[in-house]
């Protein structure tokens, strides 16, 4: 694998444009039925949270088949995570609020869904800032990583903001919310491990 | 038995231009000759294409607003019907049969009142003389429709059961057939649909019970065949595929009360300076529209309703 990392991050970095690709088709040829902003809005909020969680996928992916080359493809995904978060707050900004700012703030304070939103993507900001080699190096790899472990927190406040803006059929953000849950129990329970075989 | 009216292509002059619009372009994409072909077109178009019967002579309303009608396809593929799934596009997807139309479809009008009965569908069509109403229809996620509903006003079939002194409330309930509404084999919401107006509200002549729209007969997914249409209310409250209507003393439980009383209210009057914890609701989009526009006090219609609430604080009883 290692000597086609560079083939395949082209490939992957085809695939996860691949969405975007779509959804301005969709957009273009009129195909997104009769709330096309609405739908617009939904899908990169979609996105995103899906990008967050197969960047968080990809340490247990790692561990479990032994391949340590899917390290590689992380920092990709996880700026993919950023770009479709970007677009999709871009989205409601611009085409829901119209940059009225003043009733973005209301928003922001008054809609809990939204509240919690803005705070997840606020919160990927150091983290997309902080992406590059120059600042892992700057940071420390230990500083570093604790400051990456926001994901995990990132990853949870995304599915309650999903599953907060359901009128009510939960089941979709239910199955999102469980599987950011089994991600950081791989986590805990590979860290623990870890920690007991160093201690012994 | 269902007693289906000649089966007519044309459109008088005077209605809905957009359907008009929307059947050529349609036409154009199927490369077809002529209107009568439509019911030989492929399935995709038969999908979306209307199939109901026409209702003919249809009187007008001053009720009805001049605004831009909101088209026959948005109308009819995004809909909020849970019986039919929770996602806006399922009913369209799955109730365009609905409902069996070799059943007869019956209508309960019973509880506080002095002639109880039972009422079949074609029967009160024929007896009653439809009109059409062109109203705003707000929903309380945030968007918002203009629909040429064809109907009577729900006062003139309640007039007939005699409510007595104790009939303070008028409950509507939804059929419960998880054969036929697929959506109800889960309990997404405590089925079946359960809505209710006090009874002021409910004879009041802007209250609709809607048999079809854009001139034909009510598409699956708008809540055939029989429908109620409350247009200073969120849509929620217009309940869709009436099976019962019960005269009761005590205000109803409503589906949406029940599901969440500290969001949806039993009144639940359009009101832009009532939020909801999700929605804000001063602004709208309407469907076609790519601006917002602001929300009306009761959609607009506070000329005719607003009387119903003096000296409610309609804050607290949202
Ligand atoms: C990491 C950041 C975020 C993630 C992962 C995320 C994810 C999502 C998801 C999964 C949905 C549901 C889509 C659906 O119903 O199918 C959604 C909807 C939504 N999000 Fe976000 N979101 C994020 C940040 C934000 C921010 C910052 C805002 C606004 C300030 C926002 C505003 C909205 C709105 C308004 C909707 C509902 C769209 C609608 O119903 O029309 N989100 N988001």
């Amino acid at each position: 694998m290692r000597k086609h990392v560079a083939g395949l991050k082209i490939l992957v970095f085809s695939i996860s444009l691949l969405p975007l690709f779509w959804l301005s088709y969709a957009l273009i040829s009129d195909q997104l039925g009769a709330n096309p902003i609405e739908a617009i809005t939904r899908d990169t909020g979609v996105w995103a949270l899906r990008f967050i969680m197969v960047t968080l996928f990809i340490s247990p992916l790692r561990k479990l088949t032994g391949i340590n080359e899917f390290i590689r493809f992380r920092r990709m995904l996880g700026l993919f995570a950023f770009f479709y978060a970007s677009l999709h707050m871009l989205l409601y900004l611009g085409l829901d609020q119209f940059f009225d700012l003043h009733e973005i703030w209301l928003d922001i304070v008054k809609r809990p869904f939204i509240t919690i939103g803005f705070i997840s993507f606020i919160l990927l900001i150091p983290l997309t800032i902080t992406s590059t080699d120059k600042m892992i190096k700057r940071l420390g790899g230990r500083r570093w990583k604790k400051l990456h472990y926001l994901i995990y927190l990132i990853v949870v406040l995304s599915c309650v903001h999903f599953y907060m803006l359901v009128k009510q059929d939960k089941t979709e953000p239910l199955i999102y919310l469980l599987i950011a849950i089994l991600l950081l129990g791989f986590r805990v329970f590979s860290q623990r491990r870890r920690h007991q075989v160093a201690g012994s | 038995m269902w007693i289906r009216k000649k089966h007519s292509w044309d459109i008088p002059e005077s209605e809905v231009t957009d359907y008009k619009v929307y059947l050529n372009r349609r036409q154009f994409i199927n490369g077809a000759a002529g209107l009568a072909a439509a019911s030989a077109m492929p399935l995709s178009f038969a999908a979306k294409a209307p199939t109901g019967e026409s209702f003919d002579n249809l009187g007008k309303s001053s009720f009805s607003t001049d605004e831009k009608l909101t088209t026959y396809e948005s109308i009819t593929t995004y809909n909020n019907f849970y019986e039919f799934g929770t996602d806006k596009e399922s009913p369209s997807a799955l109730a365009a049969d609905f409902p069996d139309r070799s059943e007869p479809w019956i209508v309960t009008i019973d509880g506080e009142c002095d002639k109880p009965g039972k009422y079949d569908y074609n029967e009160l069509i024929q007896a009653q003389s439809l009109e059409e109403r062109i109203y705003r229809l707000r929903c309380v996620e945030g968007w918002s429709m203009v629909i040429p509903w064809v109907g009577f006003p729900l006062a003139e079939l309640l007039k007939q059961a005699q409510p007595n002194s104790k009939a303070k409330f008028v409950e509507f309930t939804t059929l419960y057939d998880p054969e036929q509404m697929p959506g109800q084999r889960r309990r997404v919401l405590n089925w079946p649909y359960l809505e209710g107006l006090r009874i002021d509200e409910a004879i009041h002549p802007l209250t609709l019970l809607a048999v079809g729209l854009y001139g034909r007969e009510m598409p699956g997914q708008n809540g055939a065949p029989i429908r109620l249409v409350v247009p200073w209310k969120y849509g929620f409250k217009s309940i869709k595929s009436i099976v019962r209507i019960r005269f009761v003393e005590e205000m109803p439980l409503t589906a949406w009360v029940q599901a969440n009383a500290g969001e949806y209210g039993f009144y639940s009057n359009v009101n832009p300076d009532v939020n909801h914890p999700r929605w804000s609701q001063r602004r709208e989009r309407r469907i076609g529209e790519f601006l917002k526009r602001e929300t009306l006090m009761f959609n607009g219609y506070g000329e005719e309703v607003a009387a119903l609430y003096n000296g409610m604080d309609l804050k607290r009883y949202f």
